[in-house]
């Protein structure tokens, strides 16, 4: 692999490799707590920050690790920053807390935080490990409040709990169907850019 | 009476795919022919019936005794990725057929959420032993439902003539969405 920038490295989170949208990876969150843009938004922070730390950590320790115990080693440090952040949460923001509910105890199996520990913070420097973490938390978090005000959009007319029309949206897109189905069309959208830019007619 | 409502809605109402989003990951990755979607739907109820069991004695008779219940997220995971392997090498031993059958989706199911967000979800709702056992086995028959009809449905996809952008997991997704539509269906039923 080539060497890259620090600025590229905390880029390609973003946009060009983001886990939603690009890589498909920690998809259950992405559809469970997506009701509200507020929703989607703490979701993506409290990944961020687990990101962040577990490859901060993972890269100081990967050379005391044997290799064979590699993954029940990274699980293990990975579950104690999300076990940090929800005694954070339930202290400081229960009523989020209380809404995004099971799905943060389920950063554990969140496959971006394992894959990015064993992909990129396994085989590289502390730094970059955390430049690392912390583009693909922000392109979580971006994918997240993307799609959470979308669906709050078309779902209740109001966006991060601001309502501007006074009238019922389209209840769907709260419920279940809405967030396969805006999912869906984001990357259609994101795929036909993409094709289009390729080939310019 | 009570276990034949945890059954049903487990299954059709609160189905843990189209209405829970757990699991999509194998969802939407072991979906693309029917065959195999049934061998991880198999290994899912195996795995997830005898988690729960052990995540719940580990909770009643280790975490709550000693007041350590803050570590429940650090112990599931590792109570379940220990358990995965005992049952790889277990099946090995005495049921090559099994093994055979399951071997490939076992590794997997590790980080299928599922599997933990069930055993978390059995203490939030205070059930007991017996009442767990049929609320997992509930959940990963509803896993398996839906992956079987989904992947039935994506097989029937690949033949359609879609645009390039909506190939692939645009077009999966938005089947999805009319799957779980379909799943809300069943809301009156309890």
């Amino acid at each position: 692999m080539a060497p890259i920038s620090r600025k590229e490295n905390f880029l390609k989170g973003i946009i060009k490799e983001n886990p939603v949208f690009v890589i498909l990876l920690g998809l259950c969150p992405t559809l469970g707590v997506t009701s509200s843009a507020v929703n989607g938004l703490g979701m993506g922070v409290a990944t961020a920050f687990v990101l962040v730390m577990s490859n901060l950590v993972i890269s100081l320790v990967k050379n005391v690790i044997p290799d064979k115990v590699r993954i029940p080693s990274f699980i293990v440090i990975i579950a104690a920053f999300v076990t940090v952040v929800q005694l954070l949460m339930a202290a400081y923001t229960p009523a989020l807390n209380e809404q995004l509910g099971l799905f943060i105890p389920l950063i554990v199996v969140n496959c971006i935080v394992l894959g990015r520990a064993e992909a990129f913070a396994s085989r590289n420097t502390a730094l970059s490990s955390i430049i690392d973490g912390l583009g693909m938390g922000v392109g979580f978090t971006f994918a997240l409040t993307l799609l959470g005000a979308i669906r709050e959009l078309l779902g209740s007319l109001s966006l991060f709990g601001y309502k501007f029309i006074d009238a019922d949206g389209m209840l769907v897109f709260i419920l279940a169907p809405g967030a396969f189905i805006s999912l869906g069309f984001i990357i259609a959208i994101m795929n036909w850019m993409k094709n289009r830019k390729r080939s310019p007619h | 009476m009570d276990y034949i409502i945890i059954i049903v809605s487990a299954i059709f109402i609160n189905n843990i795919v189209l209405a829970k989003f757990l699991g999509i990951c194998p969802f939407l990755g072991v979906s693309k022919n029917t065959s195999t979607a049934v061998g991880m739907g198999g290994a899912v109820i195996f795995v997830m019936t005898i988690a729960t069991i052990m995540t719940y004695l580990v909770q009643h008779y280790i975490l709550i005794p000693l007041d350590i219940a803050y570590m429940q997220t650090v112990t599931y995971i590792l109570v379940i990725a220990f358990l995965v392997q005992v049952v790889e090498i277990v099946l090995k031993k005495v049921s090559p057929d099994l093994y055979q059958a399951l071997g490939v989706y076992l590794p997997l199911i590790t980080t299928n959420c599922t599997i933990l967000g069930v055993a978390i979800l059995v203490i939030q709702n205070n059930f007991n032993l017996l009442e767990s056992v049929i609320f997992a086995i509930g959940n990963s028959v509803g896993f398996t439902l839906a992956i079987a009809i989904f992947s039935s449905l994506r097989e029937q996809l690949d033949l359609a003539d879609l645009p390039e952008y909506m190939q692939g997991i645009p077009a999966a997704l938005i089947t999805a969405s009319i799957l779980s539509m379909a799943f809300m269906g069943f809301a009156g039923l309890v």
